[in-house]
């Protein structure tokens, strides 16, 4: 139940945030995040957006996985 | 980055389950808390690209099944009231109480209506200023904020008429239950990620700390799975004991810190009864006695009737990770997704339900 998905914020309105999830789009509520912008790709949950992702630590997590990949070949 | 594909990729799944494979000596038990958690671990079939000695158990993270008999006796109560509508999120609509469930209540003609957001609830009660809506509040620190930041939107807009039956639980207090009672062989904790989006890694630390439990915060993607699990094998093979969050992408430390104003200007935590585990000292979350008018518990009349859970159902067993579903009686016999006898064969999210659609047979060492 604690599922939430991410979607890319491609539009701001005055009470929410529109996302697309692959094409689909849904509005979204802004009550408890802040600094989000067009562009920024986000987790929504029941309605609302709970998270902006963080790219660079996506990268990053992303990197160390590589490397772990490194390790054995 | 589409954040999803990029977590999917096969060739680096293979290079995790062979490092596991490299790291991994001794057998260790490792709980994933999370019904989110569960459902990715079947569905991309990570148990079979990990070795014989990692052995991955579930745990009490499905808020529908946690959910005591009694509360949903309380909701079924509110749903018969003229003038009442109960809304709640689709999960809730077949979990047995006492006496049915709520499908069964609206097959009889009880006000219940399904939301995806609890925002829904709020223009329920807008669009119908005649009736009274409340919004049965199921879910983890994943779901308390938006109930909490929906009825803040609603005290704004003047709305009189909605309400909120709050069975909301506390993660942290169910970890420690599990980790103290030493019931079960728990190596390394898998957290959820979104739970831990809102709350940090702060919570978790006495599991670390007092517990000298591994437990790493993960994400719900294969790789994010496969990478988390190869860091509690890392920390158990190491003697460590620590908290780590491999989910950086959405979890940060001090967790969604506005979220969690938000939460606790609405909820105060109490002792609360889980499915499974029993009561737990500050484990569930009621609404603060600023917020007493809209609370259904105090503004309607819901005598206490004794509840009681489907005999023979082992759900309690199962959400402590002591027995698998197979070792249920009713397991795939009378208790099956249709016809469910106990909740965690109901939620989609539930480790019986996963078991039963994933069909999961005896693995090689004679586990199911």
């Amino acid at each position: 139940m604690c599922i939430a998905i991410p979607g890319k914020v491609v539009g701001l309105e005055e009470d929410g945030a529109i996302v697309s999830f692959g094409g689909t789009l849904r509005k979204a509520n802004l009550d408890l995040v802040e600094g989000v912008r067009e562009e920024d790709y986000v987790i929504v949950h029941a309605g609302f957006v709970i998270r902006k992702l963080d790219e660079r630590e996506a990268l990053e997590t992303l990197e160390l996985i590589k490397g772990a990949g490194l390790e054995i070949h | 980055m589409k954040y999803i594909e990029e977590f999917r990729n096969i060739k680096l799944a293979q290079a995790l389950s062979a490092q596991i494979t490299r790291v991994s000596k001794r057998p260790l038990s490792l709980m994933e808390v999370c019904g989110t958690h569960t459902a990715s671990i079947f569905r991309h079939g990570i148990q079979d690209l990990l070795p014989p000695t990692i052995r991955l158990l579930s745990g009490p993270g499905c808020p529908v099944c946690v959910t005591a008999s009694s509360d949903v006796d309380k909701a079924l109560m509110i749903s018969r009231m003229p003038g009442v509508i109960l809304s709640t999120f689709g999960d809730m609509m077949r979990v047995p109480g006492s006496y049915g469930s709520l499908q069964e209540a609206r097959a009889e003609g009880a006000g219940v209506h399904i939301v995806y957001s609890p925002l829904d609830a709020l223009h329920l009660a807008e669009g119908r200023p005649n009736q009274k809506v409340v919004f049965f509040g199921v879910g983890f620190e994943t779901t308390s904020p938006l109930i909490a930041a929906t009825l803040k939107r609603a005290m704004s807009l003047g709305l009189k008429n909605l309400y909120l039956l709050s069975v909301h639980k506390l993660i942290p207090p169910a970890l420690r239950s599990l980790v103290s009672s030493r019931e079960v062989k728990i190596d390394g904790l898998i957290l959820p990620g979104h739970v831990s989006a809102i709350i940090g890694s702060g919570p978790y630390q006495f599991l670390a700390k007092e517990f000298r439990v591994p437990a790493v915060i993960s994400g719900f993607e294969p790789l994010d799975i496969l990478q988390s699990i190869c860091m509690l094998v890392e920390q158990a093979e190491g003697e460590e004991a620590k908290v780590q969050i491999q989910y950086r992408r959405a979890v940060s430390p001090q967790g969604n810190e506005r979220a969690v104003r938000c939460l606790e200007e609405i909820f105060h935590p109490v002792d609360e009864h889980w499915r499974g585990l029993g009561l737990l000292p500050d484990s569930g979350l009621k609404l603060r006695e600023e917020w007493r008018e809209w609370d259904a518990e105090s503004q309607f009349d819901l005598p206490t009737c004794s509840s009681e859970d489907p005999p023979l159902c082992q759900c309690g067993e199962i959400l402590r990770g002591v027995l698998l579903p197979s070792q249920c009686s009713l397991f795939a016999e009378s208790c099956t997704p249709d016809n469910p006898v106990g909740p965690c064969m109901v939620s989609s999210e539930g480790t019986c339900s996963i078991h039963y659609r994933y069909g999961r047979v005896p693995s090689h060492d004679g586990r199911s």
